[in-house]
């Protein structure tokens, strides 16, 4: 019971880091309907930014900054690249994403270096004890900025006169647009959000562990997050994130003594598994809305 | 194979249907530049204004071909012709969401062609789209924030104002828009474009689709909506009861101005009767 409880605790752990990057992908998409594959680079920069600052200005002021830097990246990508692409088929926007990332990665790859870089996080590997429980700091600290990065996000959305014209613009943009809103202006804010989203799951990716080149990879464990739970739902995102951690956790927790013959590593392929299982049950995904068309 | 609506000459004209079909304006050219003549004058000092406008969707392709238009402060105009005739581009047009190749666009005398939706609408013109015109997962209270997007400090006010015209929206305000019938959405994308107090309300078809009882409602609100003060241009397919309600008609055949004349006059038009009200009008 111990063992199972710890591994769910660590796939909660990550599986809030994938939340949050889903709900990036989640709010791009509902602005432009297009899947951005630059948010792995995105995180991958608001990692290195984070190591870069977390010893001169401390971890937690380092995360603010770089989640206020690559938001502002994010704008500037969406002004510079997608803006001009409205209209166009969202084919051509979705290879521009792909594009964008590795283009960002190069460049970031140059501030990692060959090594694993630390990025200053206050935790490391150290555990306290919760109900008899060894529980890792860092999975406690990964929790939490999810539940106030979702938080916050809910309230913007709910509450604010920007939050209620990005909902509204992702319903209908020409309906939007008669109302006085702008949609660029949308869209844009959505790329900052995104932007800011995944700086702080880069953050917290290399809480224990750092960084490397190849970290990356991890932010790809979002898009069977975001199938899921539906691509056009903000809570799917995280409902999607979190079963994606606890699948895997559990996987490489117990796969090798209960199904060895699925190999090594089986873990890293059982988010897709999940996400077969799931579309073939619920098409549009969990939250997902169902597309209805008329003949 | 089926001929394409329009087709386009090498100087860039489309001639498909342009003389090929029986045109509704059969006048001289001598006549027409009288008549013409005769908008222009009367258009002057008009609230909004579109002179010789020029404007479609796809590059090469004019859906508009030259067409003029006034109303002004106060009025009711109804804009009817067959399909494909330009009405809902024309509106769209004024609105600026498509592109404007030649020809101007005024309100009280500023050039507006071209200019944003968000401008427009800040200086007092609203718009009511033909299809899918609320935003179905947010509450009929959200609709209504959306329509003070750029005065969100008036809501209250507005919404007031908007619930004397529309009791319904203020008893559900709380339900979701998209749970509404037709008719119902219709008020509120109207009362919506009302909350920013427009001086001018743009209407594309606001009876499509309703059942009968509902669209007797819709022109009967348009009409007080008018009589507050309210300017509009209203598009419809519903020609006769778009003419019986409004002060002028426009007849709008392939993207050009066929007719203009009072509502009542365009009703008794025996030209106008037999090409776009049909025999249960000319019986009536």
């Amino acid at each position: 019971m111990r063992d199972v409880l710890l591994t769910a605790i660590r796939g909660i752990g990550f599986g809030s880091i994938y939340a949050m990057l889903a709900v990036g992908f989640v709010v791009i998409y509902k602005s432009s309907r297009v899947i951005s594959f630059a948010q792995p680079a995105l995180m991958l920069a608001g990692a290195v930014l984070v190591s870069y600052l977390a010893g001169p200005i401390g971890f937690y002021g380092a995360v603010l900054v770089a989640a206020l830097a690559i938001a502002a990246l994010g704008l500037g990508v969406e002004r510079a690249t997608i803006r001009p692409m409205i209209g166009r088929p969202v084919f051509v926007i979705a290879i521009i994403t792909l594009g964008l990332d590795i283009a960002i990665r190069v460049v970031v790859n140059a501030f990692i270096g060959s090594d694993v870089r630390n990025v200053g996080d206050p935790w490391g590997l150290s555990a306290v004890d919760v109900f008899g429980l060894p529980v890792q700091e860092r999975y406690i600290a990964m929790v939490l900025v999810l539940v106030v990065t979702v938080g916050a996000l809910f309230a913007f959305f709910q509450y604010s006169r920007y939050g209620l014209a990005m909902r509204a613009a992702s319903l209908d943009q020409e309906t939007a647009m008669v109302q006085g809103v702008s949609v660029g202006a949308m869209m844009a804010l959505s790329w900052a959000i995104a932007g800011g989203l995944a700086a702080v799951a880069g953050a917290f990716v290399g809480a224990g562990g750092g960084i490397e080149q190849n970290t990356w990879i991890i932010a790809l464990k979002a898009l069977p997050a975001i199938i899921i739970g539906g691509l056009d739902s903000v809570g799917g995102a995280v409902i999607g994130g979190l079963l994606v951690g606890l699948v895997e956790s559990f996987f490489a927790t117990y796969q090798g003594e209960y199904l060895p013959w699925l190999g090594q590593n089986f873990s890293l392929v059982s988010p897709y598994v999940l996400l077969l299982v799931v579309l073939l049950v619920r098409p549009y995904g969990i939250f997902g809305t169902r597309e209805v068309e008329r003949v | 194979m089926s001929e394409p609506l329009f087709e386009v000459d090498e100087t860039g004209e489309d001639v498909t249907r342009a003389d090929t079909a029986s045109s509704a304006a059969e006048l001289s050219p001598a006549e027409k530049a009288a008549t013409r003549e005769e908008h222009l004058k009367l258009a002057e000092g008009a609230l909004v204004r579109a002179d010789d406008l020029v404007a479609g969707y796809v590059p090469g392709v004019n859906i508009l071909r030259g067409c003029d238009f006034y109303l002004q402060d106060g009025e009711l105009v109804g804009i009817i012709g067959p399909n494909g005739a330009g009405k809902s581009t024309l509106l769209k047009t004024l609105f600026g969401l498509i592109p404007v190749r030649s020809g101007e666009v005024t309100l009280r005398g500023e050039s507006i062609t071209g200019a944003p939706a968000h401008r427009l609408v800040s200086m007092g013109v609203g718009y009511v789209p033909q299809n899918n015109n609320v935003f179905p997962s947010l509450s009929i209270e959200e609709n209504m924030q959306m329509g003070v997007f750029l005065r969100p400090k008036t809501f209250k006010e507005r919404f007031d104002y908007v619930i004397d015209l529309f009791p319904l929206l203020g008893e559900r305000r709380k339900g979701k828009a998209g749970a509404l019938s037709g008719g119902e959405r219709q008020m509120v994308a109207m009362g919506r474009a009302l909350m920013m107090d427009p001086s001018v309300l743009l209407l594309d078809e606001p009876s499509a689709g309703l059942s009968p009882v509902y669209q007797d409602e819709v022109f009967i609100r348009c009409r007080r909506i008018n009589a507050t003060g309210v300017s509009i241009i209203m598009v419809e397919q519903n020609a006769r009861r778009c003419l019986q309600i409004c002060d002028r008609g426009y007849v709008l055949d392939q993207g050009r101005n066929a007719y203009t004349d009072s509502g009542r006059s365009l009703m008794n038009d025996p030209k106008v009767i037999e090409l776009y009200l049909g025999t249960l009008a000319k019986a009536q």
